[in-house]
């Protein structure tokens, strides 16, 4: 009778015998024939496709990218090592200051149409007894038209002619045109708008995912307590959603951080660079540079801005876990 | 690389690393939400009887039907409208249903003029084979790490999920650099395909995706399969394979519409007009296209991605509970 055939009790008061003491182990000699037969060459074919790939596409190019912000790099010249200088010229470019007011400033306006919206609606349509289906289908319909098309086509609807689409809307309800991507105030929000239109369907799918595992008894209780319904909502449904809320504001802010095709399709940074985002300014520096690109202020730029990235995901991590453990 | 250099408010990297911590309970979840209601809400039974609720509630249910058909559907449906729309009337009368009849002839000046039709094939090539590509890496690697186990395995576990804390943004120079002098090879990878399917499958979060899947798989057959005399490859495609169809279902809709939505990597690596997909080539014809022909040109551009939406929705939705990030 071996160990295992023991009943559950006495197998765990009773330490099974090392393998070693029942037949001596023997060192199996290491060479290339014992190798293929215990399943080292196949693992290294399955193995191949993602090796190769992450290692050129993903590895080494994460490497380079620190090696490239100490060199001037234009591709015609061999690269050559220069410090700090990079990092010196990214940080003196008027430029810097404002991709990073117009960044925060995307930010910010995103946080505040794109947070609560999602939100409400989600609560709401977790409300809805019959026909749950159509709703997420239609609240997630703008997310699935292609980005780019979506930004060409709101470009036509933010016509700032009378007859525009947006300002025959505003008309209606009699609102003045607007100037909507044409004049420096307006052309940020309306960006946002359109961002967040964009997007505002997977946060909700998201939120009624988490609306869903909110246990029934919690409102039961909320119940017996004598609460109606918004201090229901306030006090058992948000309290429930804080940890999925948090991920998503995380999750926006490394977003918008990292916004381009907006403003890269509506305005081109414009008017008078009030929408130029920090990405927009890597991708001048690297692409649109008349004398050739100049790499090395590009690859600056975005390690420095990765490294805020990180310590945004580095406090989110502290952050949770300090939840957690309360 | 992520794919995702595209940022719009969407997807990012680090974003699909927040969300993968309960990956597999929400996915359960998110199924029951769109199948079956839950057992309830905020509202209970007794609240839900009582008149000035159900009043109220009545209200809520319109208002959130009509906003979420203006906001959802009105901007598709305005644009089939207008891509049979003549010009003059769309900028004059943006919302009278064809007040001078109806101009069929924008789709075909669109498909075949502007080449819309050339360009939608190359989108198609460039999502089929990022699809292969993904599909590929992810499924061998997955296998690999999961069920074959190299003593390794653990180590390079690490290495691939350490990509998923770079933003996608450190990646686009190097990686630029990297397409036009490839090791080994010698030549320029500008303007092929190569140059996007290849970064694409690059894609940390496929392959966590599909690992955590094999991980749940049941042991017991693969060591019967052993038993039996199969290799590991037969395992792989015999038994590994066919038992992973819902996750490759996942991993398909990511690729495909990842790839359809790309626009900042394509336009670098992708410069020859010939060879550049819908997504770069839309706002390169805006200007030398009269409007009511590129509005038909975006509606062309926007049926497939809708089409597949409509047939396979309840996998999108699944996929965009699971993902979070994949919102895009």
């Amino acid at each position: 009778m071996t160990v295992t055939d023991h009943p559950p009790v006495v197998r765990d008061a009773l330490p099974p015998e090392p393998p070693a003491s029942v037949a001596p182990r023997r060192r199996r000699k290491r060479n290339p024939a014992t190798w293929v037969r215990g399943g080292g060459l196949s693992n290294l074919i399955f193995l191949a496709p993602m090796l190769i790939v992450f290692t050129v596409f993903s590895w080494s190019p994460i490497v380079q990218s620190v090696i490239m912000s100490f060199q001037k790099t234009n591709l015609v010249q061999p690269a050559t090592w220069v410090g700090l200088d990079n990092f010196e010229r990214v940080l003196s470019d008027p430029n810097l200051g404002t991709a990073i007011v117009n960044t925060l400033y995307f930010a910010f306006l995103a946080l505040l149409f794109g947070f609560p919206i999602p939100l409400f609606l989600a609560v709401l349509m977790s409300e809805v007894k019959r026909g749950k289906g159509l709703y997420s289908a239609l609240a997630y319909m703008p997310v699935v038209i292609p980005p780019v098309v979506a930004v060409l086509l709101w470009k036509v609807f933010y016509d700032a002619s009378p007859n525009g689409v947006f300002n025959t809307m505003l008309g209606w309800v009699g609102i003045p045109p607007q100037p909507w991507l044409q004049s420096a105030a307006t052309a940020m929000p309306s960006l946002v708008i359109e961002a967040t239109w964009a997007a505002a369907g997977g946060s909700i799918i998201i939120y009624l995912a988490a609306l869903i595992s909110v246990p029934p008894e919690l409102y039961d209780a909320a119940e017996v307590d004598g609460a109606g319904i918004w201090r229901k909502v306030w006090h058992v449904t948000l309290p429930q959603l804080r940890g999925v809320l948090f991920i998503m504001l995380i999750l926006q802010i490394i977003a918008t951080s990292q916004v381009f095709l907006e403003p890269y399709l509506f305005t081109g940074g414009g008017p008078n660079n009030a929408t130029l985002t920090i990405l927009l300014l890597i991708y001048r520096y690297a692409f649109q540079n008349s004398l050739g690109g100049d790499y090395g202020e590009a690859t600056a730029l975005s390690l420095m801005l990765a490294i805020f990235l990180g310590l945004m995901s580095w406090a989110y991590f502290k952050l949770t876990e300090r939840w957690s453990t309360n | 690389m992520e794919h995702q250099l595209t940022t719009s408010v969407s997807s990012d990297a680090a974003g699909r690393r927040a969300l993968i911590g309960d990956t597999k309970p929400r996915r359960k979840k998110v199924r029951k939400s769109l199948d079956d209601e839950a057992d309830r809400g905020v509202l209970s039974e007794h609240e839900r009887r009582r008149g000035g609720v159900r009043a109220s509630m009545t209200g809520v249910h319109v208002v959130l039907f009509v906003g979420l058909v203006v906001a959802g559907l009105g901007p598709i449906l305005w644009l089939a409208k207008a891509a049979v729309t003549p010009t003059q009337d769309t900028l004059q009368h943006p919302f009278e249903l064809w007040p001078n009849g109806i101009d069929w002839a924008n789709l075909s000046t669109a498909w075949n003029d502007v080449h819309i039709d050339q360009y939608f094939v190359n989108t198609l090539v460039i999502a089929a084979g990022s699809w292969l590509f993904q599909v590929l890496v992810a499924t061998t690697a997955g296998y690999a790490l999961s069920v074959l186990k190299p003593k390794y395995a653990p180590i390079l576990n690490m290495a691939v999920l350490a990509t998923m804390f770079i933003p996608a943004v450190v990646l686009l120079v190097p990686l630029y650099l990297t397409i036009l002098h490839p090791p080994v090879i010698g030549t320029s990878l500008l303007n092929t395909y190569w140059a996007v399917w290849l970064p694409a499958a690059a894609n940390a979060f496929n392959i966590l995706l599909v690992k955590r899947f094999f991980d749940n798989l049941p042991r017991e057959v693969f060591e019967a399969a052993k038993t039996d005399g199969a290799g590991p490859f037969r395992v792989f495609w015999s038994i590994v394979l066919p038992m992973s169809r819902p996750i490759l279902g996942v991993v398909s809709v990511f690729a495909i519409i990842a790839a359809w939505k790309d626009f900042l990597w394509p336009l670098l690596v992708l410069p020859d007009p010939a060879v550049q997909p819908l997504s770069v080539r839309l706002p390169a014809v805006q200007s030398q296209t009269e409007l009511d022909v590129f509005l038909a040109a975006l509606a062309i551009s926007t049926i497939i991605p809708v089409a597949l939406f409509l047939i396979f929705q309840r996998l999108f939705l699944r996929s965009a509970g699971l993902g979070g990030a994949v919102k895009g």
